[in-house]
């Protein structure tokens, strides 16, 4: 662990990341301390400019306080992100994991189902999707983990193909061992650091899938969030620029310091670099 | 009078901060003239490849550079010369071939375009003179059909074609000093037989000094005119071929050299009459699949294992032995049921065993266990050392406790250190993880223990270690063994009996000193004639197993007597 830290560190940029990253859940974290209503709220004077009538971002339209937004907000997207994320990593662990190991017609199989999801554009099937189910925070992240599986299922996939050949899985087949347990104990392990770093990337999409399907009035209604605030100011764009400029800052840099930290989960963890020396 | 071409002064080559050791090469003295074979030998890390790479001006700088010393090429120091001046002398003047053609030679362009190359840069000459010019150099290095080699792509040759246009495109432009860098490691045996040949040929008729990097004493018996011996860094001793291979004078070199599995077979131990494992007509092919649909061509079709029939008997050792592709793994694989065969009949003590169900097999995992050739794949980096042990009787049902003992049993049989129980396998040396593969193999009792290639992947002294420990293992747990090697050496030393594979055939069976002394099948006797450095160490007496001199460099630990018997 503390080996891993060591190398994660020397990645300035990640570290940054990751200060971000801690920022951002603190903010969530602490979100109803630090605006202890509803972000829903008629909070005073409508399109006050940052800085007025005691609104630190301004307001919107309606007078909502566009800080309490971004705050709460930071909720729904760590949330969907997160959730999101696990679930598609789970569905793709699957279907790469048993495709890789078994090989074969099963693996013709499921990579055909795979790559029909692939050939689908993921954002436009997102949206079909959240609008068949009606908006939801459990819709969207069913739709968000749909869309986003396939590409940790051929991960695995390929990382199972180059592991199930090794000496020390054909050493457990000598012992003895069934196969789920060559694929969750043996297999699965080595192939951790590649699904960590593709799941860190995952949640930076997954957080911007939900602004965009907010942004579009697909999101949750009954809660608050960037994409949401976003597309409520975009008409106002020109007369109100803070309505959509705040939250747009808030997604650009949660985004990016995920991605940052994704990059150095890469160099910490890619066992290429490291094997055999 | 021949010219001195070569002439390397007190090099030293710093390696980064952080490394194991502070220099690569330390104090090191060569020399090269003209015509002369100069063989860089030592184990891995020894520095051997480094000084080589200084030479050609080669090194990963900024990390690795040369710190102290001249590298004197014709009277010019290389390692002051220019860029500029380093390319012209690369190529033209010092070439270089490598361990391994594929990865040497570029995959997306014909053989004719890679050779062009080295003359467009350092000539002026009209295209089709080139072109002519290449097609005479690869039938100089014997190539069939050279003007159709010219437009093939190097996936197309078999390695030791590619190592042929390798050397065509390396003698190119007859430079003065030729380094091979491990050129025949990557070959077959009667392959090498031939790159060897060809090397000494070229040689020859081009008055060239070569520097030949290897860590193969028959390969040096075979080519060297004069031998240095690297260990650690530094030039331990050096001399004629005939004063280092027959009367070495540093320890390490004699540890080295005594290493060495001689070629006389030792004497035959007599044979039980019980039958353990029997093979008869055992078919594999590999391929013929269709897509999902059952559309399409099917995929080419390989006989990896062609009708072998072979018997163990209790006690013996049997070995198998071939070059690559001759299907021996294939076999071995089917055999401990890795892979299924397509036909045949395998049987363990009267019970045919490849035709069980998966399930069924497992009851019989504890009666067959298998050694791996590479130490590094064998071993899962995640799991923890006894766990890896411990894992084949914990999955048969044993207690984790039962099982957990018996793992720190086997570690301390295999030599190494308790403490290892708690490590993980990247804190092992590769003959250290090869005791860690010997020790899981053990801890299911097996009474028949196939080995793969144990000792290919490790240096000669510790390759003679591990083979002690086989022994001693097979000898106190009874054990029977399937010993597959493609070194002949080896299974000299190991086997009581050997077949001999070729395409999937077995062609020939028997004692091992019969087959030695008197082979039936042409491909054994080729096989037998390739062995590099034959003539040398053949008429020195066989060596007494376990020898008590440990060489310099080994890693052995204390061995605890074998406490456990086979009940």
């Amino acid at each position: 662990m503390q080996e891993f830290w060591g190398r994660y560190k020397r990645n300035r940029s990640a570290v940054f990341g990751l200060v971000v990253i801690i920022l951002v859940v603190l903010m969530a974290g602490f979100a109803d301390l630090l605006y202890a209503f509803d972000p829903f709220r008629l909070a005073g004077k409508p399109l006050s400019s940052p800085g007025t009538n005691g609104f630190l971002l301004g307001s919107d339209s309606l007078g909502r306080d566009v800080a309490a937004g971004i705050v709460h907000g930071a909720k729904t997207s760590l949330l969907i992100g997160l959730v999101a994320t696990m679930v598609a990593v789970f569905i793709g662990v699957l279907f790469g994991a048993f495709s890789g190991y078994y090989g074969g017609r099963l693996d013709d199989l499921l990579m055909r189902v795979t790559e029909i999801f692939q050939t689908i554009p993921s954002f436009i099937f997102a949206i079909l999707l959240v609008a068949i189910m009606k908006p939801s925070i459990a819709s969207i992240v069913i739709a968000i983990a749909v869309v986003s599986w396939p590409s940790v299922a051929r991960l695995v996939r390929g990382e199972f193909l180059a592991l199930k050949n090794r000496e020390f899985v054909q050493a457990c087949h000598t012992l003895g061992m069934n196969d789920l347990r060559i694929m969750m104990r043996e297999i699965l392990p080595n192939c951790l650091s590649p699904i960590i770093v593709v799941g860190s990337l995952m949640v930076a999409t997954a957080i911007l899938i939900e602004s965009g399907l907010a942004f579009l009035g697909l999101g949750d209604p009954n809660i608050m969030s960037w994409g949401f605030q976003i597309g409520a100011g975009r008409t106002m764009l020109r007369s109100a620029w803070w309505v959509c400029t705040f939250p747009g800052i808030a997604i650009l840099i949660t985004v990016l310091a995920i991605n940052l930290v994704g990059e150095g989960l890469n160099d910490a963890l890619n066992p290429r670099l490291r094997e055999r020396n | 009078m021949k010219t001195k071409l070569l002439d390397i002064r007190d090099l030293f080559i710093q390696l980064p901060a952080g490394a194991d050791r502070q220099y690569a090469v330390q104090k090191v003295d060569l020399e090269l003239t003209q015509g002369e074979t100069l063989c860089v030998v030592g184990e891995s890390g020894s520095g051997k490849s480094l000084t080589a790479r200084a030479v050609m001006g080669l090194l990963p700088a900024p990390h690795v550079q040369v710190s102290n010393g001249a590298i004197n090429f014709n009277g010019e120091d290389v390692t002051k010369a220019s860029y500029d001046r380093l390319r012209d002398i690369r190529g033209s003047e010092i070439s270089m071939i490598f361990q391994e053609p594929m990865t040497a030679l570029n995959p997306v362009m014909s053989i004719g375009a890679q050779i062009d190359e080295i003359f467009r840069y350092h000539v002026d000459m009209p295209s089709a003179e080139r072109w002519q010019k290449a097609i005479t150099l690869l039938e100089d290095v014997n190539l069939p059909d050279p003007a159709h080699i010219m437009n093939a792509y190097p996936h197309e040759l078999s390695g030791g074609q590619r190592q042929r246009a390798m050397i065509a495109m390396a003698l190119a432009l007859k430079p003065k000093i030729l380094i091979a860098d491990e050129p025949t490691t990557a070959l077959d045996v009667t392959t090498q037989a031939q790159i060897l040949k060809l090397i000494r040929d070229m040689q020859k008729a081009n008055d060239t000094g070569v520097l030949f990097i290897t860590h193969d004493f028959g390969v040096v018996a075979d080519i060297a005119d004069r031998v240095a011996v690297m260990q650690h860094g530094l030039v331990v001793e050096s001399g004629s071929v005939e004063k280092v291979l027959n009367n070495p004078t540093h320890p390490y070199t004699q540890a080295l050299i005594d290493a060495v599995p001689s070629l006389s077979p030792r004497k035959a131990r007599s044979r039980s009459k019980v039958q353990v494992l029997s093979a008869t007509d055992v078919c594999k092919t590999f391929g013929g699949g269709r897509g999902l649909f059952g559309f399409g061509v099917a995929s080419r079709e390989v006989k990896a294992v062609k009708n072998v029939t072979l018997d163990l008997h209790k006690g013996e050792t049997l070995g198998i032995v071939g070059e690559s592709g001759s299907g021996k793994s294939t076999l071995a694989r089917c055999i401990i049921r890795l892979m299924d065969t397509d036909s045949g009949d395998i049987s363990i003590e009267g019970t045919q065993i490849n035709k069980l169900s998966r399930a069924e097999m497992r009851l019989w995992r504890n009666k067959i266990q298998m050694v791996f050739q590479d130490p590094f794949a064998s071993l899962n980096p995640r799991i923890k050392v006894g766990d890896i042990i411990a894992q084949g009787p914990v999955t048969q049902g044993t207690s984790k406790i039962e099982a957990d003992k018996r793992a720190r049993e086997l570690i301390s049989i295999v030599g190494l250190d308790e403490r290892s129980f708690e490590r993980y396998p990247h804190e092992f040396s590769g003959g250290q993880r090869q005791r860690i593969g010997i020790a899981r193999s053990l801890a299911l009792k097996p009474e028949i223990l196939i080995a793969d290639e144990p000792v290919s992947a490790l240096d000669v002294s510790i390759q003679a270690q591990i083979l002690d420990l086989l022994e001693e293992i097979r000898d106190q747990m009874n054990l029977s063994m399937i010993f597959i090697t493609h070194d002949l050496r080896v299974a000299a030393q190991v086997c009581d009996r050997l077949a001999v594979m070729r395409y999937g055939e077995v062609v020939e069976t028997g004692a091992t000193a019969d087959i030695f002394a008197n082979p039936q099948h042409d491909y054994t006797r080729d096989l037998l004639a390739a062995v590099p450095g034959k003539d040398w160490k053949s008429s020195a007496k066989p060596k007494k197993v376990a020898p008590k001199k440990k060489a310099p460099a080994s890693t052995t630990k204390p061995k605890k007597k074998l406490a456990t018997k086979r009940s």
